[in-house]
């Protein structure tokens, strides 16, 4: 996973509440063995017409926002599917970012797992936010993790709030499994106190 | 941790698998069955083969394909005609043989939805926790499990060290008071929660269910609940064991027997929470209360009684909220104002992790006896599993369907979401008894009213959204 530090780049403003997994990336792309090459089927239905065209109203099929790097959008974000198949295209389109007033909670953790910071930042704030990235190229929003602000093309700094493990494992790039499994003796532990304790659960090898 | 602190449901499934508890509170949660399927776990494997891992325990997993199986004609997996499907079931066939995980296969009887086939063969157990790549493994907590949706990379997770990185959930409470009335299900309840506490209520919470109305309900209604737990925001929902969870888990092929099977019945009765346990949030509903539900929006909180009309935009004052409610009313091709009833349906979906059960195919067939689908209306029944199947066929249930011109499939997740072949085209409107209504969900342009069983039956016959107890 990659790290992510600070990230200076192009928001696109998605005022849409409720925008769910199925809208992110539609079931029929989740038919891939891989983790990339989803960016192409981003937010598909929003992104193009029945013919395969682009929508030209739809925000991120217009410049800069073709190149953005930080989506502001409305309350419950990512709700639905627990597809981590959403944040793989969002990253693979590019965002590294995404300021929302909430998470649906199986997204926000997935979007940590894929090195996308989402940040959860009060309505009116996102409202503010969207219209400086209404402004375009010229103002860039710069999100600095290590201080946890978000810097406004005019320069205010907006405070916003992190779980400091999740920020922990997202400055570092670092990988959840090898330090879970430093705490392999006390998981050795837990199971034989469990199997003590609850002898009757079987194994899933054990049909009767 | 102070054991005299009352204890919620939740709070004793979650202590009792905290195998450490991290400086700041996240805490390394032991998992004790994991369930896979073809769709979210490719990319799980492929990480732990590149990092030259086993699974720590494939002695609690267990797998099965669902999404993208047909569910007419040939089943076997190279037999299925859309590549992409194809060589995501042949891929979660080579896997589990590499990695030596037990696996369900397509033409066993016993396969079928995951979520489904868990409670059903006794793998879901109450008092356990349980996950899976999918956001309705929140069906599970009807048992009594703690039960939730986890992406692929937890699901790789899982897979290497039998744990999850958690903080503990917030304790939602959702009390239903009295039981339903004539003609309403566990569909309409959860349906009238989502309306009343929103489709981000439960972000960050668990759901426990509780109360007379939660009780009366059969294991096939409290899965019913449980499974759109997340349609409100909670990865999770609970319904705490009791007679009627020991009695539906007994005997199941999975399941303890004898001695041992005693044993954790008397664990199980430990869960419920204690008197005086605290909740972070209280909800309250009256089943009395609770009509057949229709959504008319895209999101399944965008609901309605059957008797309602679609609701007009021009009376809501937050400019975010009127917007988005004139884009659902686009979408759906809805015009403020109209009956629900007066509807017309082109498609009938009857099956799905949320209501592909034996009882819903039974309230199904009980409106459908006797009747004819309406001219014009495609009506499928989809039962959730191969033995769900064989019952209802056992109980003539699909000869009554076929006589009324419903039509009677294989077991897979059909045409819930728009991966296999079961798809509804743009423009058609479909009452499905499904879990999601988004934009798409069912096929792209696809307009889907949520509603329960026996609602999508009177819907068939009717050829427009009907009141099932107009139906007698």
């Amino acid at each position: 996973m990659d790290k992510f530090t600070t990230l200076t780049g192009v928001a696109a403003p998605l005022p849409l509440a409720n925008v769910d997994t199925d809208k992110v990336i539609p079931a029929r792309f989740l038919k891939t063995i891989k983790r990339s090459g989803l960016g192409v089927h981003l937010f598909d239905t929003l992104r193009y017409d029945a013919a395969g065209k682009e929508r030209p109203e739809f925000v991120l099929n217009q410049e800069p926002y073709r190149h953005a790097e930080i989506l502001i959008a409305h309350e419950n974000f990512g709700c639905g599917s627990s597809r981590e198949h959403a944040p793989w295209a969002l990253l693979d389109f590019g965002i590294r970012c995404i300021i929302a007033p909430d998470f649906a909670d199986i997204f926000y953790n997935n979007s940590f797992k894929n090195g996308i910071l989402p940040i959860r930042l009060p309505r009116a704030v996102c409202d503010a936010l969207i219209e400086d990235a209404k402004l375009g190229g010229n103002a860039r929003l710069t999100v600095d993790l290590d201080r946890q602000v978000v810097v406004r093309p005019n320069g205010e700094e907006v405070h916003f709030e992190i779980d400091p493990f999740r920020k922990h494992l997202l400055l570092n790039g670092l990988d959840d499994i090898g330090q879970t499994l430093q705490h392999a003796p006390a998981i050795d532990a837990y199971e034989a106190r469990r199997r003590a304790a609850e002898p009757w659960l079987p194994a899933t090898t054990e049909a009767a | 941790m102070s054991e005299s602190r009352p204890r919620t449901l939740f709070d004793k499934i979650w202590d009792n698998h905290v195998v450490e508890r991290l400086p700041d509170g996240t805490c390394v949660l032991y998992i004790d069955r994991h369930l896979v399927h073809e769709v979210t776990s490719p990319q799980a494997f492929e990480g732990l083969r590149m990092a030259g891992r086993r699974l720590r325990r494939p002695d609690a997993t267990i797998a099965v394909a669902d999404h993208n199986i047909p569910t007419v004609g040939p089943r076997t997996p190279d037999a299925i005609a859309e590549e992409d499907s194809r060589i995501q079931v042949q891929t979660l066939e080579r896997n589990v043989k590499e990695f030596g995980v037990p696996y369900i296969p397509i033409l066993d009887v016993r396969q079928g939805i995951v979520h489904i086939i868990g409670p059903e063969l006794g793998i879901s157990l109450p008092g356990t926790t349980i996950v899976c790549g999918d956001s309705h493994t929140s069906t599970h907590g009807a048992l009594g499990a703690l039960a939730f949706g986890i992406g692929t990379s937890e699901v790789e997770h899982v897979m290497a060290t039998q744990t999850l990185l958690q903080k503990p959930a917030k304790n939602l409470l959702i009390r239903v008071d009295h039981t339903l009335g004539f003609g309403a299900s566990a569909k309409d309840l959860v349906l009238a929660i989502i309306g009343k506490i929103t489709t981000a209520g439960g972000n960050g919470h668990v759901i426990e269910f509780a109360g007379e109305g939660i009780r009366a309900l059969d294991m096939a209604g409290r899965m019913t609940v449980s499974n759109m737990s997340i349609e409100a925001g909670a990865r999770a929902g609970l319904v705490a064991p009791d007679e009627t969870t020991i009695d539906y888990v007994r005997g199941r092929e999975y399941a303890p027997k004898g001695a041992a099977f005693d044993q954790a019945v008397a664990y199980w009765r430990s869960l419920p929470s204690d008197p005086g346990a605290q909740y972070d949030t209280t909800v309250v509903l009256d089943a009395r209360e609770v009509a057949p539900m229709v959504t008319w929006g895209t999101t399944p909180g965008a609901v309605v009684p059957v008797t309602g009309v679609v609701p007009d935009p021009s009376a809501v004052a937050d400019d975010g909220a009127r917007a988005q409610m004139q884009r659902m009313l686009d979408y759906m091709g809805l015009t403020p104002g109209t009956r629900m009833e007066d509807l017309p349906i082109d498609v009938v979906f009857i099956g799905s992790c949320t209501n592909g059960r034996i009882e819903d195919i039974r309230a199904a067939a009980a409106v459908a006896r006797g009747r004819k689908v309406a001219p014009g209306v495609q009506a499928l029944v989809v039962p959730g599993s191969g033995q769900v199947k064989r019952q209802a066929e056992q109980e003539g249930l699909d000869r009554i369907l076929l006589e009324a011109g419903f039509e009677w499939r294989d077991p897979c997740c059909s045409m819930c979401l728009g991966m296999n072949p079961d798809k509804i085209t743009a423009g058609q409107r479909c009452a499905s008894t499904s879990n999601r209504n988004f934009e798409g969900r069912q096929g792209p342009g696809g307009r889907t009213h949520l509603v329960s069983p026996a609602m999508a039956a009177a819907a068939a016959v009717r050829g427009h959204i009907a009141d099932v107890r107009q139906l007698g």
